[in-house]
């Protein structure tokens, strides 16, 4: 079963480095996707099958429709022309490596961790989850449907032209 | 000593009544009508002046001797534990009878003299506030507590001497006044600060408690008692800090009478009666504080000798009998001090309240060689300040005659050239008394034009009031000499230690007496003659007088040898600072530190580019930097 | 079932810790490297998805629920971020008919 997990781990990488290197907005989206559904193996592999289910569901089927919906609406899927400046580029990956790597070094700061309990195979099942999410959690859970509203509220004033400045003025 | 004394409570109220008026006639001044401010001040006052009357009955059926009441607890801090408390005994209780009942009456008859005042309200927020300091520093069960009201009527003597700040004299005279107050405090506050190092306590009880086991004459106790009369020096006007005292007649007439008779100058004698057991063990320092009281006793009569103008006739007479009292306490007669302190509040207050009474009629006019004959115009002021003047001259049976002859048979009992120095200021006090009242009542009217009438009577009957209290207020303290038992002196002796007996033997004492009276007579009678017979009148400004004269009224130079000796030295340091540290020295730091800021800030506004990569580029950066720099700790 | 938990205890924590890291700094090259706007969002996306993977793990390695209700926390933000920033995009569009990060340049007022 290791080996699944690795060979996952080589294809999220993979794709991960396709979005950002792919000259097409579409193609980023679909590269993007695939690391996505790699990762909802990984959360398989974890035993977290609600969250694997929701990952899907959510970022797979919601957002990244949502990303395509809007490279299409703007008439964005065209292959780009100008890039950043030749020493940003490199700066980036640059930036970007040294950011592994210190990362890297701070892990091996960290104190091992073995599992600590005999794994119990229900601890990742919606039942369980469900269970923390209503008893623990129930007021964050039911707060974050204002979050939602207002993001809600936020994304359509944005989206709307300015029309009530023109019924005004 | 500690007990609970049912209804004790009440003593909140008679410093809360002057709070409250402050608070209505200050905030609410501008919505007040022209009188009403005054109104609700004067009633705040009388309701104090009720809750002490109240107070002291209580403190008297209880059979207790003080009572210490606690507010809050003030200061905490390590082992300084210092509560905002008040403390009723019999001294602070005489003096909160003296300031609220002789302050209601000015301030009853404040409503008439101010009355055409246009900032009416704001005068009597003032008075309110100064009631209310004096009445914090006579109630103070703490020398911290003690202090707050200290400052609070230095401050409220500023406000109220420059009450009529558009005028520049009337400013530099309130500024005259703090500073020197401020001189004082300096002493005071260093005083309460070596007390704490001493003591571990500012609370009175603690410390007197602890003192009393110590021995006389220690160096540290002399010190302290010395700082704290350094204080007391500036408050209650004595040489060599006195010379606010005259310059502050600058204020309303009102306000003289209140600084004078009921607040502010007495602090100083109360704090150092308050700390009677302290005085008593350094004797040094009680020296210090006779040759203090008679010099100022006796230079103070002489430049009020010459004086011409009414206010500041009075005004040295208030300095000079404040070093009588302070003569008192010298020789360790605190309750005769106090004695002194209260009859005078009387007939202080009555001078000052018919000067103003006075001034009012002559329409504003100050120089006595420009009035006269005034005895028919007005009797009521006339009556009253004839009483009044008796009684600051010591005549029998008038209420000046007991403390004064008390002061002075104490004098006697010490020294006998002490006791000569004291009578011939006596003698002095009642000649200029004589020759202002001689020169203002009697004789021919010198002002023309001017149609003197008497006071209303929201101003007459503050007057007669004061006049009765001058006339038998010395009865609270007859003598045995007289059949009385010194009750005064009686109620005090739990508050404060009295180093002498308060007794002297009846046959040494009439002999004295009747040498005083027979001096005063004959003193009254040459005044009467020079200005009354002969009507000379005191020369006019700028006619040729002797070298003496003119050293008096002068008085003696002092304000010109203040002036050379520390002024001219202090703003010729403060040019030097000016010119030399701070425009060479200064200035350029202050402005190289400006223009070093705004250097940075051109230079670093280039940072702030308005790319949004680079914002990216800047952030990423940061929060690398801040994990390597937590990695590396 | 059981075969696909127990390969947890084969997989060493560090190797999830490390394709987090990976996925992380290759979010974080993408925000920096490119210039359009929407690719920079879904590097955004990529960044939050590979701390959930990190918190998943280590809520797996202690058999602790409330971790994967973290995640789940996480993602309601994302999506509420998703939304606002995709309608910023578009005003973006319209505005200056551009998602070109580099004409965002005025934000120094």
């Amino acid at each position: 079963m290791a080996f699944l997990f690795y060979m996952l781990s080589a294809i999220m990488i993979i794709s991960a480095l396709f979005v950002v290197f792919s000259k097409n907005p579409v193609d980023s989206v679909i590269y993007l996707i695939i690391c996505f559904i790699g990762m909802a193996g990984q959360y398989i592999l974890l035993n977290a099958q609600f969250l694997a289910v929701v990952h899907v569901i959510v970022y797979t089927g919601a957002i990244m429709v949502l990303f395509l919906f809007v490279i299409m609406l703007l008439n964005l899927n065209k292959e780009i022309i100008v890039r950043k400046s030749k020493v940003t580029r490199i700066s980036a990956v640059i930036t970007g490596g040294i950011f592994f790597l210190v990362m890297v070094a701070a892990t091996r700061q960290v104190i091992e961790i073995h599992p600590r309990y005999p794994f119990s195979g229900t601890v990742g099942l919606v039942s369980e989850v469900g269970k923390t999410l209503f008893h623990e959690f129930l007021l964050p859970f039911e707060i974050s449907s204002v979050l939602f509203i207002s993001a809600m509220i936020g994304a359509v004033m944005f989206g709307k032209k300015d029309e009530v400045k023109n019924f005004k003025s | 000593m500690v007990g609970t004394i049912p209804n004790i409570n009440l003593a909140y109220l008679v410093p809360a009544f002057p709070l409250m008026g402050f608070l209505i006639t200050g905030l609410a001044g501008k919505r007040l009508k022209h009188n009403q401010g005054g109104i609700i001040a004067s009633a705040m006052i009388f309701f104090s002046f009720i809750i002490s009357v109240v107070l002291f009955y209580l403190l008297r059926s209880s059979g207790q001797d003080s009572a210490t009441i606690t507010l809050f607890n003030w200061i905490a801090v390590g082992n300084m534990n210092i509560p905002f408390a008040f403390l009723i005994d019999h001294l602070s209780l005489t003096m909160m009878l003296v300031v609220t009942g002789v302050g209601s009456l000015i301030h009853v008859y404040s409503i008439g003299y101010m009355h055409d005042d246009e900032r009416v309200n704001s005068f009597f927020a003032q008075m309110n506030l100064f009631t209310f300091s004096m009445l914090l520093l006579v109630m103070g069960a703490n020398y911290l507590v003690l202090f707050i009201g200290w400052e609070g009527v230095g401050l409220c003597s500023y406000l109220l001497i420059g009450f009529w700040f558009k005028n520049p004299a009337f400013n530099y005279a309130a500024r005259k006044a703090f500073i020197m107050n401020r001189i004082g405090d300096l002493g005071f506050i260093l005083g309460i600060i070596l007390l704490f190092f001493t003591f571990k306590s500012v609370s009175f009880s603690e410390i007197f408690a602890q003192a009393s086991l110590m021995h006389a004459g220690g160096p540290i106790i002399t010190l302290i008692t010395l700082l704290l009369l350094v204080g007391a020096v500036g408050k209650s006007a004595q040489i060599p800090l006195y010379t606010w005292l005259p310059d502050a007649m600058a204020g309303p007439t009102p306000v003289s009478a209140l600084i004078h008779a009921a607040t502010m100058v007495t602090a100083g004698i109360y704090m150092i009666a308050r700390s009677s057991i302290l005085y008593n063990l350094a004797p040094i320092t009680l020296n210090v504080i006779t040759a203090i009281g008679l010099t100022t006793a006796i230079v103070a009569a002489i430049i009020g000798l010459r004086q011409n103008d009414i206010k500041k006739v009075l005004a040295y007479s208030t300095v000079s009998q404040l070093g009588y009292m302070f003569l008192a306490l010298g020789l360790g007669a605190y309750s005769s001090a106090v004695f002194h302190l209260t009859t005078h509040a009387f007939f202080k207050a009555l001078l000052f309240l018919g000067a103003g009474s006075i001034i009012h009629a002559m329409g504003g006019e100050q120089d006595i060689r420009k009035m006269g004959g005034l005895r028919k115009k007005m009797p009521i002021t006339y009556f009253t300040f004839l009483a009044a003047t008796l009684a600051i001259s010591g005549i029998p049976p008038f209420s000046g005659f007991f403390s004064k002859d008390m002061i002075l048979s104490k004098a006697f009992e010490h020294n006998v050239i002490l006791y000569f120095l004291a009578l011939g200021g006596a003698l002095l006090t009642c000649f200029y008394m004589f020759r202002l009242f001689y020169l203002v009542f009697f004789g021919e009217q010198r002002l023309a034009g001017a149609h003197p009438h008497e006071s209303p009577k929201v101003m007459t009957i503050p007057l007669i009031i004061l006049g009765v209290l001058s006339v038998f207020g010395g009865f609270l303290n007859i003598p045995s000499l007289f059949g009385g038992n010194l009750s005064f002196s009686n109620f005090l002796q739990s508050a404060v230690s009295s180093k002498v007996s308060e007794e002297i033997s009846s046959t040494t004492e009439i002999e004295l007496i009747i040498l005083s009276l027979v001096l005063l007579i004959l003193v009254i009678g040459i005044a009467y003659r020079t200005y009354v017979r002969k009507a000379n009148l005191p020369a006019r400004d700028g006619e040729p007088m002797s070298i003496w004269s003119r050293i008096v009224v002068n008085k003696f130079y002092i304000d010109k040898t203040y002036m050379i000796l520390v002024e001219k030295p202090y703003s010729s340091f403060s040019n030097f600072l000016f010119n030399k540290v701070e425009t060479k020295v200064l200035n350029p730091i202050v402005d190289g530190i400006g223009e070093a800021t705004s250097r940075i800030g051109i230079l670093t506004r280039k940072l702030q580019r308005g790319n949004m990569s680079f914002y990216f580029f800047a952030m990423v950066a940061g929060i690398l930097l801040f994990i390597v720099f937590i990695l590396t700790i | 079932m059981k075969d696909i938990s127990s390969a947890i205890q084969l997989i060493p924590l560090e190797h999830y810790i490390l394709l987090s890291v990976a996925l992380f700094s290759i979010g974080l090259m993408g925000v920096l490297f490119r210039r359009n706007t929407i690719i920079i969002l879904m590097c955004i996306e990529l960044m939050f998805n590979s701390v959930n993977l990190l918190v998943t793990a280590f809520a797996a390695y202690h058999s602790d629920p409330s971790g994967q209700v973290f995640v789940f926390f996480i993602m309601i933000v994302a999506a509420a971020e998703v939304a606002v920033g995709l309608s910023i995009l578009v005003m973006m569009k319209r505005n200056v008919d551009s998602v070109d990060i580099n004409l965002l340049n005025r934000l120094k007022w």
